[in-house]
Formats: C-alpha cells, structure tokens, sequence
C-alpha cells in the first residue's frame, strides 16, 4: 500500500516533510519507533509525524482540535475497518490518516472542522538531499 | 389424557371437573355447600399453613396476580420468625444473621395487607366446617386453605436417640441449640452423609469439632452422585480432617449418667465416642394435618395433589415437601416447591394456569469447597445407558456423562469441576441426539470442552429455577427488544434464582444479539474478537511476547487505543522487561510512553512514590527544591503523595534524575498497576492504633510496585477498626485487628462507590501477604479490560465467595500458579525511571521536537494563581507575547 515501505533502507535515510514550498529533512528514518510519533517544528507549525508497523510515514498537524493542545504526536496508531487511524492521547478522538478527517465527530468544540492538516513526506533516498523540487507523494492514498 | 394446564383457569371456589386420571382412588371433588360462616370481609379468604420457602415464594406470587385484591390473606406459622432462607442455613455459623437470612422484606406483610401469625402452628383441619384451629386455639374460617407445612427431619428410631448433645439440623432455632451444645462438645458425628449431613459436618468442622461422618449407603451423597465422585468427594473431604464411615448405621446413642451423648454404637458393633450428634438422615413430608381430616397421603408419606397442587378437596392445596406430586414424587429442594407455590398461586388467583407434573431434581453446590453437581439420570438406570468418563485424581476432577443408545444425553455426575453444568443440564434435559461428540463434553474446562450454548435447541430449559427455555430467551431479544443479559433477566427473570446458567444465559442473549445485527462486543475492540482475559491466556499458554504476532495469529488490522494498551499491559505482566523496549514503545499510552501524566495542556505530572505515604524531611525538601527549580505546580494527591504539575517532556529526564538520586523511584502515577498503599500512622503514634499500619503500608506498597494490572490498583492499611485510612473503599484494604489483620477486597471510591467485602479475618502478616497475592493475580488474570476490582468482584460468576474458594481454599488448583507469578513480579521489579535513565536511547525520546531538541512547546504557557503556576487558558490576556517565565523563576507568593 505504502511505497516508502517497500524502499531498500538505509541507516542514513531521511524522512522529510514537505511545507508547501519545499521537502525539509526532519530526521533520520531509524530513528522513528514503528508505531509511535514524534513532533517537528517547521517555522511555527507543529506537525506530527508517524512510521507505522509497515514501515510507512504519515504526517498530520499536531494540535488536537479538541483539546486545544498540541499533543497528537504522543497518540497512539492502529486501524478502523482498514483505515491507517491515529488516537488522540487527550479524549481518544479518532483521526483517518489519509485525510486528516475526525471519523469520530464533525466539528471541535469551538465549531470548525475537526480535521487535521496533512503533510506530504517521504523516505528521502539519500541523506542531506533536501531539495526544491514539487513533491511527489509518498502518503498512502493521498492525491 | 387431559391436561388441566390447558384447561382456563376457573375460580377455586367453582367446583372443578377432576382431569387427571393419575388416582385411583375415588375422588372427591364435589361441589361444597356455601361457606357456613363467612367472615364480616367478604373477601375470600385464603389461609396459608405454614411460612417457609415455598410459603413466602407462593404469597408473592399471590399477591402479583389479577385477583389478589379480592383475597383475604392469612398465614398460620409454627416458627417465631417469618420466611428464611433454609437453603444457606449453614451461613448462620458464619455470622450471616437470622435477618439476613429472611426472604420476608420487612414491610411486605403489611404492604399487601398480609394477617401473619408467628409461632402458631395449625393443630386442627375441619374441612366440612372449613375452619383451622391453631395451637393457642384461634379458629379460623377458609375459603381456601394451601398447605405449605415443609417436612421434618428423620431421626432413625435407636436408642438414646433423644440425650443431651443430640440434635437435628433444620431451623434457626436447632443451630443456636448446636452453637450452645459446643461449648460441651470436642467431637461431633453427622449421622447422614447426603447433602445437608456434609452441609452440618462442614459447620461442625468449621466449629473446631473433631468431626465425623456416619452413611449408610456405601458412598456419601448416595442420591446425587455414582461411585467414583463419591470416591473423590469422600477424599476431598477427608483430606479436609472430616472422618468418614460409608456403609455404616448407627445402631444406639450411648449416654453418660448425667444423660448426654458420650457414643454412638455402630452396626458393626464398634464403637464411635462422641459427645455431639447431628441427625440429618432425610426428611419426611409433613402431612399430619390432612392424615386427621382424611385427605388422600402417599403410602410413604405425602399429601396426594393433582397438576394442580389441589389436594383431595378442591379447597384445599398443599405445596413443597408436604406434597406427593402428580408423578408420585416428594421433592425436597426448593425450585420444585417453588414451581408448586407459582402454580397454586395461579390456581387460585387467576393468574395463567400451570400444571406442575414433576421437576428437574438436578443439583449444583459446593461442600466443603469441592464442587458437586448431577444432572438428569445420574445412576444411569435407563434401559441400555452407556458411561463416558473423565477422571483425574491428581486434579481431583471427576466427570461422567450417561450416554442413551441412541446417543442422547441422560444424564451426568460432575465433581471438582462443573464449570459445564450450565450447558449440559439443559442438553440432556431436551433429549435430543448430541451434536458434540460425548468425549468432547465430557473434558473439563480448558482441556477443549465446548462452552458455547449454541447447540441446545429451544424447548431447552436454561434457567430451571423460573422454568426458562431456550426459546424464551431468544425471544426475550428478539420479541421484546432487551438488548442486555440485565434486560433480559427481569423480562424473562431468568438467572435471577440461584444463578447457575448465569453463563450459558449470555452467551444466549450475546449470540441472539448478534444474529439479530446489534453490535455485541464480547471482545476487546474490532481488532480482538477475545477478551482480556482470554488475551491474557493466549500470551500466556503461547508464550506471545509481541503485539505483532499477536494480532497476526489472534487479530486483525492495526490495533487502536483499546487493544495497544491492554496488550502492552499483558506483556509487562507476564514478560518482564522494561515498557519502553522494542515494540512494547509503540503499545503505551502516553501516560506510560512517558512515564508522566498528561495534562490538559500537554504538559506532564510526576509523581515519585511515598511508599505508605511515610515520607522524611529530606525526601519532602529534595521534592521541593525540584518543584522550585523546575517551576513546577505541586498538590498533595489523594494517595499520601505529593504530585508536580507542569513538566515539559524534555524536562522529565533531568527532574527525574534529581529524583533518582535523592532515592526516589516512580510511583507508577501513570500506569494501569499499582497507585499506593495509603495508611494511618498506626499503633507507634496513635492511642488507639492496634498494629503497625505504616510498616505493613510500605511493606506492601514496595511488594506490588510496578504490578501492572486491567486498571488502577488502590490499597490502603488501617492500624484499628477506626479505619482513618478508609481501606473498605479500596481495590484491596487491610484493617488491624488485636490478634491480626482483616482483608477487604473490591471497594471503590469516584463514580461508582462501593464498600469493600471481607474476604479474610485475623490474617497473620504471612497469610495475609498471601492471599493479596493470589487476590491481585487471580483479578489480573481474569478481569477484562478497565474492569476494577468491584466492578470484577460483582461480574463473576459465585462472586465472594468464588473468589475466597480460589485463593484461600485453592478451589481451581492454580494457586501454586498465581504464587509463583507474583514472585517472580516481586524478583523482577525494578523502578522504570532509573532503568530509563540508565539508558540513552531511552532517555533520547524524551524529545519536544525530533528537529529541535531542547525547544520546549511554544504552545504551553502558564500564568501565576495563589502563588503557583497553572495552564494558561485560550482566552487568558498574557498569553499572547508568548510563554510565561516560568522556569526558575520568583513567582508572588501569597503572605497573608
């Protein structure tokens, strides 16, 4: 499903994320623990970023819109009826990786979309190689 | 044959066409003249005879029905005291009182206008006039009368039968002249070995007497067991110091010459010295009253009753164990009489008719800790029946099933396991050939014995106690929309009797809300159609020690919050190792992840463990000197500690190294395992205090440390009975007593408060520590998932009593199990946050940004309140420029 998965690794492997303007490496690829999150800063945005059991990374915004806090990093991940989910640490909210979207409920408390943002990002092929060019995605079934 | 039970109800006063051809003899059921004296009430007036068991359970049904409000109700009865529960009498040894023991509410008598005279019995039955004469004299006109008189105990006709220190075993009053009698008594003989002799030998044991069992038959509980499990149960039994003398009568009492007991003679001329006799050799219907007036008895005893529960005269019916049912049988336990007392009730108060043709005598308790149950044709009588037999002596199982020639189910014998009993009664109750091999059936739990109820067909009686099919309890869900087990008993009370198809009612209602498309989860989540429980045993039997091959062999898809954490929890439990290692990383909650509490505003708590909240100067000034350095809010909790708010992820290392080295290690604030072992100061400070509390809080706060378990864990220890520690609201509570500690278990505070039960008394510090230690395995094997200790408590199956038989009596044979278990958590204990700190790939996930380490969250502010920090709110004014200053910094403190 994920083509990042079935990339040969290599220990100087970078995940990068891709801001709108360019790919930015944010760490290298053994260092995420399948199944669980970090966060990056990129500017002022706070992203959480995923590798899953597959080996596969996902990478959605960080404030969990229910709680105000930034802390959807440290939420678990699994599945719901085959969909890459992630958990919210604060009230257990399910998020659909793929999309962003709260499967869970419509709207956070203060009235806008409980959705998340969704940054492309992928398995770099070679360290250090940040590079201005479009992204191609690398997210499961993202457009 | 015509039935009655189809018959409409008529009114009793009516006269009533005889239906049953069942007698010979002629009947008499002729039109009676109008009642000579009717009462100034022109109500009809039933009188009951007798108020016991059955007594009681037919004045409810009475009362519930169409018309009761045209019914004068009287009770006539011989006991000082209304209806008990004669079926746990043995509990009143215990120290379950007499009240307890009442089945009559307080109130009920007087709620539905019941007339209830106490200690007067009936001595006199005029059926032409229709009155009753009682002892004291009262006479009392009838309309209808219902006989409900019970039976008596049968002392077999041998000399010295009547000394002193004899006695029978029956009521209330005959265990407070056996209480008393013990003070004279050092050796005691049951003559009788069938279920109420073991039940009086049980007491007597209990009692401290030297005891002994004198049976006849060649083998104890001759009626409801073959050979081999009278084998084994005489052997559990002995092993328990019971003696045991099968084939054996008793041919005289022997009394000293102040006339008590000082012998008993057997048949085979030896002699047995005793100084306390408990005759419980059967019972005989008490059926004097109608003998006098002429109504039809049984040539054994027994007031002769149609389908009816009428008697000879139409007037006149008689339930429970003064009655010869229409099958020619005197049943002496209680469903039937209850089944009679519904069906009289019925009959005379219009409800929808019933016929009572006869009774399941099937049996399900417990003696002396060993589980005994029969069902159907025990013995095996039927024309051509075959055995199909599973024993094991080693684990003390015995389990037959009697087999028809055309591969139906008779019947069975099930001792030291009857975990199946539930499915198997019904089974051979519907007489239809099995769709499960025999030898399948036979297997106890855990060795590939079906569970399910699937195959038993509908016209299956689930619920013997109310008479409950199969059918009806499908229909309960389907016809009449229950969607819950709870539901589905008080539509249908099924399993509200003596609760033995507890189980198999469901996985019956489970099934059919299933099949009928509503959303059942029996398992975890909808990746684990298991349980908790039934996880825990995989990982266990097979060894499991990741969560991938798990849900690859067991699962399917990726898991999610529910499943993750209750995994990882299980193989913290049973595989050791730190939560941090390998795939165990990715299982934890955040709590765990980070060995910290999260917070609403994404910041962490910590708290370091104050083992029994005993904590020295020092400990309190290192503690705050880190809050202060750190700028942390601190709260004393709850539990005797001191909890510090605020902490960013990347903090907790360094606030946790200065823990570590003052000698603190983590109090497992986070995890589903043990909190703390709150205490009292206890005896070395306090006037009143009994026992060291404070030591005995540290001892076994510093024992179960680390216990990872389905929830939370709470303790705490009271020095004396003031209970200032309040251990009767925690998972498990101990209470100092003079001569040693009380056990309680299942208590709970938040939500849903419940007082703790007493499991144990008088515990010496090394039982006591044993039996926590059985306690807290046995819940973390069995519990689901989030289930506290309570809520367990009240879900399984013999509840307290259950869970005492496990792990004081070792009822399931796994105590060896559950002790090695704890000792090796014990061993193998080690405090996460050093074994953390030890490491720095470990320490490395301590991060705020994987590509900005050392950056705390920009989003995390805090604003100054009574002197301390809290999480700044959305709308809080200051908070737009950024973060507060918060660490190290001089913070207003108020002074006045």
């Amino acid at each position: 499903m994920n083509q990042t998965s079935t990339a040969p690794a290599t220990a100087a492997d970078l995940v990068e994320i891709h801001d709108g303007a360019r790919w930015h490496g944010v760490c290298a690829y053994d260092d995420l623990v399948a199944g669980r999150g970090v966060a990056v800063l990129l500017g002022t945005e706070q992203i959480a970023l995923f590798k899953d059991r597959g080996g596969a990374l996902w990478a959605v915004g960080n404030k969990d819109p229910f709680s105000g806090a930034h802390v959807l990093s440290r939420g678990l991940i699994g599945s719901r009826d085959g969909a890459p989910t992630l958990i919210s640490p604060m009230y257990k909210q399910v998020f659909d990786l793929r999309d962003g979207r709260c499967v869970d409920e419509d709207t956070a408390p203060d009235g806008s979309p409980a959705a998340l943002r969704v940054w492309p990002t992928r398995r770099a092929p070679q360290a250090g190689r940040a590079t201005d060019a479009p992204f191609e995605d690398t997210t499961g079934d993202t457009p | 044959m015509t039935r009655t039970a189809r018959a409409p109800a008529a009114p009793p006063h009516e006269p009533r066409p005889q239906t049953t051809d069942r007698d010979t003899k002629e009947p008499t059921m002729t039109p009676h003249p109008a009642s000579p004296a009717s009462p100034p009430d022109d109500r009809r007036h039933v009188v009951l005879v007798g108020h016991g068991m059955v007594g009681q359970r037919f004045l409810e049904a009475l009362v519930g029905l169409p018309d009761a409000g045209g019914l004068r109700i009287t009770v006539l009865a011989e006991e000082p005291r209304p209806a008990y529960d004669r079926v746990h009498l043995t509990s009143w040894f215990s120290g379950t009182s007499a009240d307890e023991l009442s089945l009559c509410p307080p109130g009920f008598a007087e709620e539905h206008d019941i007339t209830l005279h106490l200690g007067d019995p009936v001595a006199a039955l005029d059926r032409a006039a229709r009155t009753v004469t009682t002892e004291r004299g009262r006479t009392l006109p009838y309309d209808t009368l219902v006989l409900a008189t019970g039976s008596f105990p049968f002392v077999p006709p041998v000399p010295g039968k009547d000394a002193a220190g004899c006695h029978v075993y029956r009521t209330i009053e005959d265990l407070e002249a056996i209480l008393s009698d013990t003070a004279h008594a050092s050796v005691g003989a049951v003559v009788g070995g069938g279920l109420l002799g073991l039940e009086a030998a049980g007491a007597l044991r209990a009692l401290g007497l030297e005891t002994h069992v004198v049976e006849f038959a060649p083998r104890l509980m001759a009626i409801q067991v073959d050979d081999g499990g009278g084998a084994l149960l005489r052997r559990k039994i002995e092993d328990l110091g019971v003696r045991v003398h099968t084939g054996s009568g008793t041919r005289a009492v022997e009394t000293r010459e102040d006339g008590r007991v000082r012998a008993m003679t057997l048949s085979d001329g030896s002699e047995l010295a005793v100084d306390l006799v408990i005759f419980s050799a059967g019972v005989r219907p008490r059926d004097q009253l109608a003998r006098e007036c002429g109504l039809p008895v049984g040539e054994r005893g027994g007031i002769v009753v149609d389908e009816l529960c009428r008697t000879g005269d139409p007037r006149v019916f008689a339930i429970g164990e003064c009655a010869l049912a229409p099958d020619c049988r005197v049943y002496g336990l209680v469903a039937p009489g209850y089944a009679m007392a519904e069906t009289a009730a019925r009959a005379i108060a219009g409800g929808d008719p019933t016929a009572f043709t006869g009774a399941d005598t099937s049996t399900k308790l417990k003696l002396f800790g060993v589980d005994v149950a029969s069902f159907g044709d025990a013995h095996g009588t039927t024309e051509g029946a075959l055995d199909v037999l599973y024993s094991d002596s080693r684990a003390g199982v015995y389990r037959k099933l009697v087999i028809g020639r055309d591969g139906r189910l008779l019947g069975g014998v099930l001792v030291g396991d009857t975990e199946s009993y539930g499915l198997l009664r019904p089974l051979a109750q519907a007489g239809e050939p099995l769709r499960t091999a025999p030898e399948k059936l036979v297997l106890p739990a855990g060795l590939g014995a079906p569970t399910g109820p699937v195959e038993l067909p509908d016209d299956a009686v689930v619920c013997s106690c109310h008479n409950v099919t199969k059918g009806r309890i499908r229909a309960a869900v389907t016809e009449d929309g229950c969607g819950s087990v709870a539901e589905v008993k008080k539509c249908s009370r099924a399993g509200t009797g003596c609760g033995s198809c507890v189980k198999t009612l469901g996985t019956i209602v489970n099934d059919e809300l299933a099949a009928s498309g509503v959303a059942v989860a029996p398992g975890l989540c909808e990746h684990f159609t298991h349980t908790r429980a039934e996880l825990y045993d995989i990982v266990r039997v097979k060894g499991i020690a990741t969560f991938s091959r798990l849900i690859e062999e067991h699962g399917t898809g990726e898991g999610c919050d529910l499943c993750k954490p209750t995994v990882a929890s299980i193989l913290a439990q049973l595989g050791g190792g730190h939560i941090l290692d390998g795939e165990q990383a990715a299982l934890q909650d955040t709590n765990d992840h980070f060995l910290a509490n999260l917070q609403r505003n994404g910041s962490y708590s910590v708290v370091p463990r104050v083992p029994g909240g005993e904590i020295t100067p020092e400990g309190l000034i290192v503690i705050g000197e880190i809050a202060r350095d750190h700028g942390l809010y601190t709260k004393i909790t709850g539990g005797q500690r001191i909890d510090m708010f605020g902490a960013s992820v990347d903090q907790l290392p360094a606030i946790w190294a200065r823990l570590v080295e003052a000698g603190f290690e983590s109090g497992h604030a986070y995890g589903k395992s043990l909190r703390t072992v709150k205490s009292c100061v206890g005896e070395a400070w306090c006037r009143y205090g009994v026992q060291d509390s404070v030591g005995l809080a540290v001892e076994l706060e510093l024992r179960y440390r680390g216990l990872r378990s389905p929830h939370k864990l709470k303790s705490a220890v009271s020095g004396c009975a003031r209970e200032c520690a309040e251990a009767q609201g925690k998972d498990f509570g101990v209470i100092a007593t003079s001569s040693g500690w009380n056990l309680y278990i299942g208590g709970n505070g938040g939500m849903t408060p419940r007082h703790a039960d007493l499991l144990a008394q008088d515990l010496d510090r090394d039982a006591l520590i044993r039996t926590i230690d059985r306690f807290l395995m046995y819940y973390i094997r069995t519990a689901d998932r989030l289930e506290r200790t309570a809520s367990w408590l009240e879900r399984i199956e013999g509840g307290l009593d259950h869970v005492r038989a496990v792990v004081m009596d070792d009822s399931l044979g796994i105590c060896a199990d559950l002790d090695r278990m704890m000792a090796r958590h014990v061993e193998g204990y080690e405090d996460e946050w050093a074994a953390t700190l030890a490491d720095p790939d470990r320490v490395r996930r301590f991060t705020s940004f994987v590509n900005a380490p050392g950056t705390p969250d920009p989003a995390v502010t805090f604003v100054p309140e009574r002197g301390q920090i809290r999480p700044a709110r959305e709308d809080e004014p200051d908070r737009s420029p950024g973060p507060v200053l918060v660490g190290r910094a001089r913070l207003e403190v108020r002074t006045a």
